[in-house]
């Protein structure tokens, strides 16, 4: 699918370790202001896309923009500036786990901003009631926080910087169906607060129920190439037998 | 079929003989790689003093007791196994001044760096490993920071000044303790025991030690560094990163010793 203006796009990327070709000549776009969920089996390239995506690896050949600048134009240096625009909820949240959940979302805005520390104190009191953290949990190291609140913890961190692309990897991997349902609601939340900043979702799961719920667009990708990439209504009645046999999963 | 055999075998251990050795390379040229970025990173801000002095404070302070312990008995023992040798040649004033060149010289350094390489080399490799396994370091990387500078150069920079000082504590508390036993529980006389220490002690032989210090610090920092970002394979991956960062930097240690010892001794 093709979009003006598109947050992220995708053109003829393919990327090979050695003889093994882990993306295909992929050529898409994602919209802004939306959420975007990319399907696929174990082992199908999502994360190496994703990985693409935020310039920590580099594609064969082929180009990657995001926000309209490609990236391969880039320096390691302002590679490194310019992925300030993304945040991102790791699938185990990824949190410094010598850090409160406190210190875990101050840390982005100590590291990259001049705020005074009654600023961030502020800042950070915000966005951790704004995931549903309470005050008392504030002071809890990570492996004192259940999985649910650790997701919510570092999708304040996430946003802690005001990212244009918020990405998602595998986020209810692991989790029961109501904190599955928190996460979700979650995502949700977080794109409709952030709707008028044009703040774009990019979900990698493999978690079919949960995307049908939550996205607007669902690329399939199957060993290194898009095999689908339509509106969510359409997916759920795509013909693709490949997305057929995983929608019955 | 037994001939066979035996080539097949013949064949797969020259094999992985060949596959260790390329491995090994392969591996020390990563770590120069490594060495390098660690040198390219320490000099571009932002400079994070903070993390710097937490990790003095956990490779100096929190190893000055294990450190105390163990010069102190290492002292005592050399004065005690030194008197009794060279009481047989009439030459136990000595003690005291055979003691403190040796440990001057050879057994602080080294042996602060043994222990700071089982002590604080182990820590680094399973608290960055265990970082690599859960995605914390991603997380940094996502951040836009560098994840050598912000978690290996402060303890590189930290270890290589941390353990000159704790070999200068070694070196005092293993003096103090050749002393003691020298003196009290030996019977060399005192006034005998200093004379001889300032006859035959130099400065060089300090600085000899201090700069050996320095170097095992350094190196037993960049191991124990680079051991955690190698780190795979979840918690499995971890023990064998925390087990190679201080078999390598222990053996390290004793290596560079040698090699130390031969240029130092020409030029001071």
């Amino acid at each position: 699918m093709q979009f003006e203006n598109p947050a992220i796009s995708l053109k003829n990327v393919t990327k090979k370790f050695g003889e093994h070709t882990i993306l295909n000549d992929l050529s898409f776009d994602i919209a802004r202001n939306s959420i975007t969920t990319i399907l696929g089996f174990s082992g199908a390239g999502k994360s190496t896309l994703l990985k693409h995506v935020l310039g920590i690896l580099s594609p064969t050949s082929g180009t990657i923009e995001v926000l309209g600048k490609d990236l391969s134009t880039l320096d390691k240096v302002e590679l490194r500036e310019f992925r300030r625009n993304f945040g991102m909820l790791f699938q185990y949240a990824a949190l410094f786990d010598s850090f409160t959940a406190e210190e875990n979302v101050a840390f982005p805005l100590t590291e990259f901003t001049q705020f005074s520390k009654e600023e961030i104190h502020q800042q950070v009191t915000d966005l951790l009631v704004s995931v549903g953290i309470k005050l008392e949990s504030f002071k809890k190291l990570p492996s004192e926080l259940s999985g649910g609140m650790r997701k919510r913890v570092g999708l304040a961190r996430a946003l802690a910087l005001n990212p244009h692309i918020m990405l998602y990897d595998e986020p209810t991997t692991g989790l029961d169906p109501i904190t599955t349902k928190m996460v979700n609601n979650l995502i949700v939340d977080t794109a409709e607060k952030n709707k008028d900043r044009e703040m774009t979702s990019v979900i990698i799961s493999h978690d079919v129920k949960a995307t049908l719920e939550i996205s607007d667009y669902v690329a399939f990708l199957d060993r290194g190439t898009i095999v689908e990439y339509l509106p969510v209504d359409e997916f759920k009645n795509s013909k693709n037998p490949l997305i057929q046999e995983f929608l019955k999963l | 079929m037994d001939l066979d055999y035996f080539k097949n075998f013949f064949i797969k251990q020259v094999e992985d003989f060949g596959r260790s050795i390329i491995e090994s390379i392969a591996g020390l040229g990563n770590m120069f790689l490594f060495t390098a970025r660690f040198f390219y990173w320490s000099v571009r801000p932002p400079f994070r003093f903070k993390l710097l002095f937490e990790q003095l404070f956990f490779i100096g302070n929190k190893s000055i007791a294990i450190i105390t312990l163990s010069g102190m008995f290492t002292g005592m023992v050399m004065a005690t196994q030194t008197y009794f040798g060279f009481k047989l040649i009439n030459v136990d004033s000595l003690v005291g001044v055979i003691v403190a060149l040796g440990m001057a010289k050879e057994l602080a350094p080294v042996l602060t760096g043994l222990i700071v390489a089982g002590r604080a080399g182990s820590a680094m490799a399973a608290q960055i490993g265990s970082m690599k396994v859960t995605e914390q370091i991603d997380a940094l990387e996502v951040m836009g920071i560098n994840s050598i500078q912000y978690l290996a150069v402060p303890r590189i920079i930290a270890s290589t000044l941390a353990l000159p000082m704790l070999s200068v504590v070694f070196l005092f508390v293993g003096n103090l303790g050749s002393y003691w036993v020298g003196t009290k529980s030996l019977l060399i006389d005192e006034a005998i025991f200093f004379s001889k220490l300032s006859e035959f002690m130099n400065v060089e032989d300090l600085f000899q030690g201090i700069i050996k210090a320095f170097v095992f610090g350094f190196v037993i920092s960049i191991i124990g560094t680079y051991f955690g970002f190698q780190v795979e394979k979840g918690a499995v991956g971890v023990g064998r990163g925390t087990n190679l960062a201080v078999i390598w930097g222990m053996i390290s240690v004793l290596i560079l010793d040698y090699f130390l010892t031969i240029y130092l001794v020409r030029i001071l």
